[in-house]
């Protein structure tokens, strides 16, 4: 199992965030997701300046085998989405904390860093999944 | 734990995703399922089709009984090792499973069942046989191999004693041969030429160890199913069941009407089901827009009504979605698909969609 990047918060549905310096948060799913779900082959972006609640469908990515829904891990408005997946969707399986990236949002003003989960608490969470 | 393959261990120590399929613990793929089908399609792959159902019946009345028990007809083989695809039908003209008949001798045949439906048609056969005294004998202990892809045979040909090896690799499509302990058969579910190999569970993993060795990829159902859907072949349980004819999942070229008083199970339905102007149609859709296609979606053709899909998904070697589906009786090409809320435009194509490597439809 690759090490996850330090950087990031997590939620339990295996999508990561990154907040970035200008305040806006980047947003895709995590490595285990991606290995799970198989080579991806489409992924269905939402509109920009799209608002979306925490929990809501943002995206959906489909693989070979299935349709996923990729849900909101916090409310806010979308900013930027990541026009190159819908060319080349397997950069979800090669980079899914780098090019990968599914969308970048403007958090609203109640966001909260203390419901995401820190790496080593994700990490503890893959750990049971595995057993 | 579900039941395990001989090649159960080969599997695992290969780090293949394991997914339970008709009680079977198998494998999903062993990394990449786009890999292992593109490799199919331009090199060869191997897939332990173990799970699958080997059913040998004997006696003297056997012929007259597959006459009587399937819709093809068995006196279109004439020679040994000749293979025959057809459908088992109940008494409604419903497909209680989908098989593959070898004719051994004279009275010995071989069908290949999916695993799903064992108990079924094992129950089925084994009624439908008491009445011609033919013994109905299922070879649990045997294992099956198929190698895929326009290099398969080459490949795998070193497997086989060399007293057997030019004759193996002089079988026409659709025909085997017994090589040793090793029934050879030039068939397979990919649209790719190929083998399949019947053999006893002991040298399973001997046989798939050196398959790879000599290069064949290791393939697990992922690719089996986008293979067999860019072939345009049917997946029972999902393309057709015991609610569906042969008439209205594409299988009609299966059914042998021909000679007329050949009574088998079900053909009085299927006839008056023939002369039916709403007859629904069964075939292959293109998606013209964005997205995938997936199993039940609903289909709907304007003006005309509605029908579902039941075989979608992503093909990787157009690299466009792809299905199959039932849509109401009509002239028309082009329909629409609901997903999500959605309606994507499709068009319908003349199947195989994939055939020996090539893209046989217009994209």
């Amino acid at each position: 199992m690759n090490e996850l990047p330090g950087d990031l918060l997590y939620t339990s549905d295996h999508e990561w965030l990154r907040r970035e310096d200008d305040g806006t948060v980047t947003i895709g799913i995590t490595d285990h997701a991606a290995t799970a779900l198989g080579d991806l082959v489409y992924v269905e972006l939402p509109e920009i300046e799209q608002e979306v609640d925490s929990g809501g469908e943002m995206a959906v990515v489909e693989s070979v085998k299935a349709a996923s829904d990729v849900y909101a891990p916090i409310s806010g408005n979308i900013v930027a989405i990541n026009e190159d997946l819908n060319d080349d969707p397997e950069k979800i399986n090669v980079e899914p904390y780098g090019e990968g990236w599914i969308v970048r949002m403007e958090p609203a003003d109640d966001f909260d860093e203390s419901e995401l989960l820190s790496p080593d608490a994700y990490q503890q969470l893959l750990d049971e999944l595995e057993d | 734990m579900g039941l395990r393959t001989p090649l159960h261990e080969q599997h695992v120590d290969a780090d293949a995703r394991i997914v339970d399929f008709g009680g079977w613990d198998m494998p999903l793929h062993y990394g990449s399922q786009k890999e292992e089908h593109l490799a199919v399609r331009q090199n060869a792959g191997a897939f332990d089709v173990s799970h699958m159902t080997i059913v040998d019946l004997s006696g003297a009345r056997v012929r007259e009984f597959l006459q009587y028990l399937v819709a093809n007809d068995v006196a279109r083989l004439k020679k040994y090792g000749k293979a025959l695809y057809t459908c088992m039908l109940n008494p409604a003209g419903g497909v209680i499973d989908d098989l593959i008949i070898y004719f051994v001798a004279d009275t010995e045949y071989r069908l290949v069942v999916n695993a799903a439906t064992r108990e079924k048609d094992l129950a089925w056969i084994t009624e439908q046989a008491a009445p011609f005294a033919v013994d109905v004998r299922e070879r649990a202990e045997l294992a099956m191999i198929a190698v895929q892809g326009p290099n398969a045979r080459d490949m795998a040909a070193p497997c086989i004693d060399a007293k057997w090896r030019d004759a193996a690799l002089a079988l026409k499509p659709f025909n085997g041969l017994q090589a040793g302990e090793l029934f050879v058969a030039r068939t397979g579910y990919t649209g790719e030429d190929g083998w399949e190999i019947v053999l006893p569970a002991a040298a399973a993993p001997a046989i798939w160890n050196s398959l790879l060795a000599a290069g064949v990829v290791p393939c697990g159902l992922g690719a089996r199913d986008t293979l067999r859907l860019e072939a345009a072949m049917n997946l029972y349980g999902s393309d057709m069941d015991e609610s569906i004819s042969p008439l209205e999942a594409g299988l009609g070229w299966t059914v042998a009407w021909e000679p007329a008083e050949r009574n088998f199970i079900g053909r009085p339905q299927l006839e008056m089901l023939r002369q039916s102007p709403d007859r629904r149609r069964f075939v292959g859709l293109l998606l013209e827009d964005r997205g995938v296609l997936r199993n039940h979606q609903k289909v709907i053709v304007d003006g005309i009504g509605e029908g579902e899909i039941t075989s979608g998904g992503f093909s990787p070697t157009i690299g466009r979605s792809i299905a199959l589906a039932r849509v109401p009786a009509g002239n028309y090409d082009r329909a629409q698909v609901e997903v999500r809320g959605k309606l994507l435009n499709v068009r319908i194509v003349k199947t195989p969609f994939v055939r020996n490597g090539k893209i046989r439809i217009d994209v």
